[in-house]
């Protein structure tokens, strides 16, 4: 019992929030008498918000830096619009476009990290620019119109699952996929542990281990069996967790992670340990040019259209998930999985607070709420340590 | 009683772990200039935070009379009430607003929270007069130099009806000439009835001006000098500063010294902003292998600027000179590379240079040399290699903590420099500068740190030690180097040197 207590105290914000994402599940699962847990809208839920999830990913790495982007909104709708002059205007081929849209993101990240990193100017100021620059360039490519529609290949990207084998009424390939997931997730779980083992560290008592394996599993499984009885896995969850499992393994493990980290947490002291702060910010704003790229295109292909209008406050979307999911605004501090719970938490409550027909007013007021007790909680645990 | 303005009895002031000051006695008579001095850290600081409330009634021991009166001051807004007003070495001016704004900056002339502006020019003008500063009131602070801030700093303590004025180091930034300028405002000053405290490090200074010289030294009075009787000499002064013994406070060290491994020469650095300003001038050292040298100086006399600009130009601007190691000519543009070829700088603010305070011990010990732990081409951190080298190391330094994950900013001052000096032994050096290595820790930890520094000559690394202590300087270095605003101006064996004789260099006094 002590070892969960202490184990709890050490990491109240992590738990905390899965905790608090539990909790607002359960109280939408009662509120909408279960059917938030329905196939049909556990698959609506990563299609909803597949987007801001992948927002929320490039957004931590900006925010550990200690910066911040203002304008992964617009960025969203000029890629919209991008893909959408030149799939419908102009016949490019799909694949094409989608290398042309992230690099186009990619120019983009250049743009803003080069104003930001070498001139010097708040990265408030320049994506706040950004925010309007991009916007302006939307109506500007799309004359204020929509573009509609998009070809069905475009949109598999939001709309698309993993095919089956098979035929049954159950998607036979996301079971293997969930099956084999859980394979991996002990094998690494147990590897982690013999190498820290290996190096005298001190390991979770065993049955601590199992048990967070087991409940881990369970969760992983029961969704996936769900996913299986609608149409499988959707391509969106797919893109999710592999960025989910890149970007937590390049922040956790590798020398550029460290190096994000360590700009975020003391400048100067970074400085004079031979990191180089500068080119560390620039290509972080790159990432996000590229990842918000990539959620314009999600977000354009879900739509099936490119309008003036699209993305509009996603920026906001993705920050508050970063900070609801344990970030800090002085930077040096936060997660990847972190950012995911946060978003998952604003999307959960979007979703279950749409299923039982409260009107948007109310839902951004809760949604406000929400994100200022969860940093507040943050807050009141820092000041009492 | 009669005749002192300022009486302060038996003042006592302890921190955590130290005593700052030690009953302390400080008379002061109406209308003399009353000079304060001792060396860094002596508390001299910390003497006149007590007296103008920063330090608030209740957190020290002893008394403080005031023109007779009992004074428990809970801030500084209730000292200057009584006319106690403090100019401190870094001045409290904002920038972009002129200079009569500045004069009542926190004491408008006001009425009803409207600004009288016609009164404000107008009394602002008035009392730059009395200072001697011909400038226009609405000019923005930013606009003139240094020496002139100074005076409207002095300016705005009059406007406040002083009785007694504090100056703090006030002509350490300043020019020869503004500092005469400074010093003839005193002077007159004193004539129209005002009295004053100087701290200042420039003896010369002291012993032209000042009527009384109260000495202080480790947190005691050490003696009050007249000076109006006779001239009180620099030697003298000194003499009070120093006169302490050295005992058993370091390790026994057992030279081993080889060849020349670092050398610098003809090095002269501007300042970076102020671009015309020479802050290191012509400055040549060297440093043998298993050497250990001090480079000793007042505060402001570029030491840290010289270090910092060696280590991959991380100070100033328009920087020249040569540096060699091993004999040969190296480039070290930039931290990465001074790291490459060797060089460590352990800084002299651990907390702003040298940690990532919301980091973990293991994380910023390995921060500044994470190819040692990585692999694939130094992409993919081995975290158990971190671990296993970071505890090795902590073992080493004695790093008292439950677990390297405990973050560096809940660490102990003494810990925490640990840490730091970890972190550039992880970096598997060659030429080690370490900028007051032992400020603000304790006497333990002290010992534990020159073992380190010993230990690490005797494995052949070029040490370089930089520290305000003269005994820490004199205990440690095998040759003494002395700056002065900008210049090498000694270099003494540790044989010939002494503190009276590093002081004289240091004050710029000249050793004859």
């Amino acid at each position: 019992m002590q070892t969960i207590v202490h184990l709890f105290k050490n990491n109240v914000r992590e738990y905390g929030m899965i905790i608090a994402l539990v909790l607002i599940t359960g109280l939408f699962w009662v509120l909408t008498d279960g059917v938030n847990f329905t196939p049909l809208n556990l698959t609506n839920l990563i299609l909803q918000n597949g987007f801001i999830l992948v927002l929320a990913i490039g957004m931590v790495l900006v925010i550990i830096t200690g910066n911040i982007d203002l304008s992964v909104g617009s960025i969203v709708a000029f890629i919209g619009a991008v893909a959408g002059v030149l799939i419908i205007n102009m016949n490019v081929p799909v694949w094409l476009t989608i290398i042309l849209a992230l690099l186009a993101g990619a120019f983009i990240g250049v743009w803003q990290g080069f104003w930001i990193s070498y001139i010097g100017i708040p990265s408030f100021i320049v994506t706040l620019a950004g925010m309007l620059i991009f916007r302006g360039l939307t109506l500007w490519l799309l004359g204020g119109q929509s573009l509609a529609p998009f070809p069905d290949s475009f949109q598999q990207i939001s709309n698309g699952f993993l095919p089956d084998i098979g035929g049954g009424s159950i998607h036979i390939v996301t079971l293997l996929l969930s099956a084999l997931l859980s394979l991996l997730l002990v094998y690494l779980e147990f590897r982690a542990r013999k190498a820290q083992l290996q190096y005298h560290l001190e390991v979770l008592p065993i049955w601590v281990t199992l048990a967070k394996l087991t409940v881990l599993l369970l969760v992983i499984n029961w969704f996936a069996y769900q996913l299986a009885l609608n149409k499988g896995i959707p391509i969106v969850l797919v893109i999710v967790l592999l960025l989910i499992a890149l970007y937590t393994f390049v922040m956790k493990n590798t020398v550029i992670g460290r190096h994000i980290y360590a700009t975020g947490g003391n400048k100067k002291a970074a400085d004079l340990s031979g990191i180089k702060t500068k080119q560390v910010v620039f290509w972080v704003f790159v990432n996000n040019g590229v990842l918000a790229a990539l959620a314009g295109l999600m977000f354009a292909a879900r739509l099936n259209s490119a309008t003036p209008a699209a993305g509009n406050m996603l920026e906001l979307d993705a920050i508050a998930a970063v900070f609801i999911g344990g970030a800090s605004m002085a930077g040096g501090v936060g997660t990847v999985i972190g950012a995911i719970v946060g978003g998952l938490v604003m999307g959960v409550m979007n979703n279950g607070m749409s299923l039982i027909g409260i009107g948007i007013d109310w839902q951004q007021f809760i949604k406000g709420l929400v994100l200022l007790f969860a940093v507040g909680f943050d807050v009141y645990n820092k000041k009492k340590s | 009683m009669s005749g002192y303005i300022l009486e302060m009895n038996q003042i006592t002031k302890a921190f955590p772990g130290v005593k700052a000051l030690d009953q302390v006695d400080l008379q002061v008579k109406q209308g003399e200039i009353h000079a304060l001095v001792g060396e860094n850290g002596a508390g001299k600081s910390t003497l006149m935070k007590v007296l103008s409330g920063v330090y608030p009634y209740g957190s020290y021991d002893g008394e403080i009379l005031f023109e007779g009166e009992t004074c428990q001051f809970k801030d500084i807004k209730q000292s200057e009430r009584v006319g106690i007003v403090i100019i401190h070495q870094e001045l409290a001016l904002s920038p972009y607003l002129s200079i009569a704004e500045n004069i009542f900056l926190g004491n408008e002339r006001e009425s009803q929270h409207i600004m009288k502006w016609q009164e404000t020019f107008s009394e602002a003008k008035r009392l730059l007069e009395r200072v001697g500063l011909k400038d226009s009131p609405e000019t923005a602070v930013m606009d003139i130099g240094v020496g002139k801030q100074q005076l409207v700093e002095i300016a705005k303590a009059l406007s406040k009806n002083v009785k007694l004025l504090i100056l703090d180091e006030p002509t350490a930034a300043l020019n020869e000439t503004d500092s005469e300028n400074l010093l003839k405002l005193l002077l007159e000053l004193k004539q129209q009835g005002m009295s004053s405290i100087l701290i200042s490090h420039k003896l010369n200074e002291v012993s032209l001006v000042a009527d009384s010289i109260t000495i202080l030294r480790d947190g005691k009075t050490i003696e009050t000098l007249d000076a109006t009787v006779e001239q009180v000499s620099e030697a003298r002064i000194i003499k009070g500063m120093v006169g302490r013994e050295l005992t058993n406070r370091f390790p026994e060290r057992y030279p081993q010294i080889g060849e020349t491994l670092f050398e610098v020469k003809n090095w002269s650095v501007y300042h970076p902003q102020q671009q015309e300003r020479k802050i290191i001038d012509n400055v040549h050292f060297y440093v043998k292998k298993g050497e250990i040298i001090g480079i000793a100086g007042l505060m402001g006399a570029g030491r840290t600027e010289l270090t910092m600009s060696i280590f991959g130009k991380s100070y100033g601007s328009k920087i020249s000179g040569e540096l060699y190691k091993n004999g040969e000519l190296i480039e070290a543009n930039t931290v990465a590379q001074a790291i490459e070829h060797g060089i460590a700088y352990v800084s002299e603010d651990r907390k702003t240079y040298g940690l990532n305070l919301i980091d973990d011990i293991k994380r910023n010990i390995t921060l500044a040399n994470l190819k040692r732990i990585s692999r694939l081409n130094n992409i993919v951190i081995e975290e158990g290699k971190e671990v296993q080298e970071s505890q090795q190391l902590s073992e080493q330094l004695n790093i008292k903590t439950p677990s390297l994950e405990q973050l560096a900013g809940n660490l102990s001052g003494g810990n925490q420099q640990k840490v730091v000096l970890s972190k550039w032994i992880f970096t598997e050096p060659d030429i080690l500068i370490l900028d007051e290595p032992t400020r603000g820790i304790d006497v333990g930890a002290k010992f534990e740190i020159y073992t380190q520094i010993n230990q690490l000559a005797q494995q052949g690394l070029a040490v370089i030690v930089i520290s305000s202590e003269l005994p820490e300087v004199l205990g440690l270095a095998d040759r003494i180097y002395v700056m002065n605003e900008g210049r090498m101006t000694g270099e003494l064996r540790r044989e010939e040197a002494n503190q009276e004789e590093v002081m004289r260099y240091m004050t710029g006094a000249g050793g004859e």
